[in-house]
């Protein structure tokens, strides 16, 4: 059996497929409730970055299918992930000095 | 038989890695695409705070509104994985109703977001207007011309079903999976853009 069979065989069920997007639509709702919030903004930026962070975690590796497929991938996506965040941090710094 | 020959399909070549061209091809380009909307983002958050005589984002962004659109584009995504999911078990019937569902939603993202550029530039937001404006504009805007790629490629797939060229076969799957992973990958850069540049604004 290939890989590629392997990789289509533990893709989520249906059942699994509704349960995260059930998820993604809690968490919005939760972000959007932190805006309205009377909170510090020292506490909801923290709050709402990790959120994102959890949204952007269960699309890539559960609808992108990178949690069951083969690890080339995420190191192709991870790669252009830390060059945009290398890009991020060079531009910030020479902005700032 | 004649008509079986016909259908017969090229033989699939995966990479040494088991994981086929098309699909190591498909993540290669997110991969690009993250420097690509990582370097707007940055441009973005460098110039939030330089208005010049224009609105600022407290002003003119109505968070209820883009949560709404938020929200439709991430239920696209539920659709897409529906989509696939169907043509795997062989169900056309539903892979057909998912992927014309999941562009619709794509479709209604997009007019939501020409609507909102629309009350923008009518509150005194335009393009030239400041910093700021120009690089709202440049970064929301790249990201709606890549939904509008993925809608149309949602609608080829839709099309293509009917005449035959898109069947429950493996290699179809594989395609409708490889549309899918642009179309999550859309879907994600707009979960970073709703939090950074709508619900983080400058102060």
């Amino acid at each position: 059996m290939s890989d590629l069979d392997q990789e289509q065989e533990h893709h989520p069920t249906v059942g699994q497929y509704v349960e995260i997007g059930v998820i993604l639509a809690v968490v919005t709702a939760v972000e959007v409730a932190l805006f309205y919030a009377d909170i510090p903004r020292q506490v909801t930026i923290p709050a709402l970055l990790f959120l994102t962070a959890i949204k952007f975690l269960l699309v890539v590796m559960w609808f992108m299918h990178l949690r069951y497929d083969h690890r080339l991938l995420t190191r192709l996506f991870v790669a252009g992930m830390i060059i945009a965040l290398v890009l991020f941090a060079v531009v910030v710094a020479i902005t700032l000095l | 038989m004649a008509a079986d020959s016909a259908t017969v399909e090229h033989e699939e070549h995966p990479t040494n890695f088991g994981v086929s061209n098309e699909k190591m091809g498909m993540w290669a380009l997110i991969g690009s695409e993250c420097l690509f909307f990582g370097a707007f983002i940055t441009t973005y958050l460098l110039y939030v705070t330089r208005l010049g005589d224009g609105p600022g984002p407290r002003d003119i962004f109505d968070i209820p509104f883009t949560s709404v659109s938020t929200f439709i584009l991430l239920m696209s995504s539920l659709g897409m994985v529906l989509a696939l999911a169907a043509i795997q078990e062989g169900d056309m019937r539903k892979f057909r109703t998912w992927t014309l569902g999941t562009a619709l939603m794509g479709l209604t993202f997009l007019s939501g977001q020409v609507y909102e550029f629309t009350v923008f530039v009518e509150e005194g937001l335009g393009l030239t207007t400041s910093p700021f404006s120009t690089s709202f504009y440049v970064l929301t805007g790249f990201h709606g011309v890549h939904v509008g790629f993925g809608v149309l490629m949602l609608l080829a797939l839709w099309v293509a079903s009917f005449s035959g060229h898109i069947r429950p076969t493996k290699k179809h799957a594989g395609a409708v999976e490889n549309v899918g992973l642009y179309w999550h990958f859309v879907d994600i850069v707009w979960i970073v853009i709703f939090t950074v540049i709508y619900l983080i604004p400058a102060e």
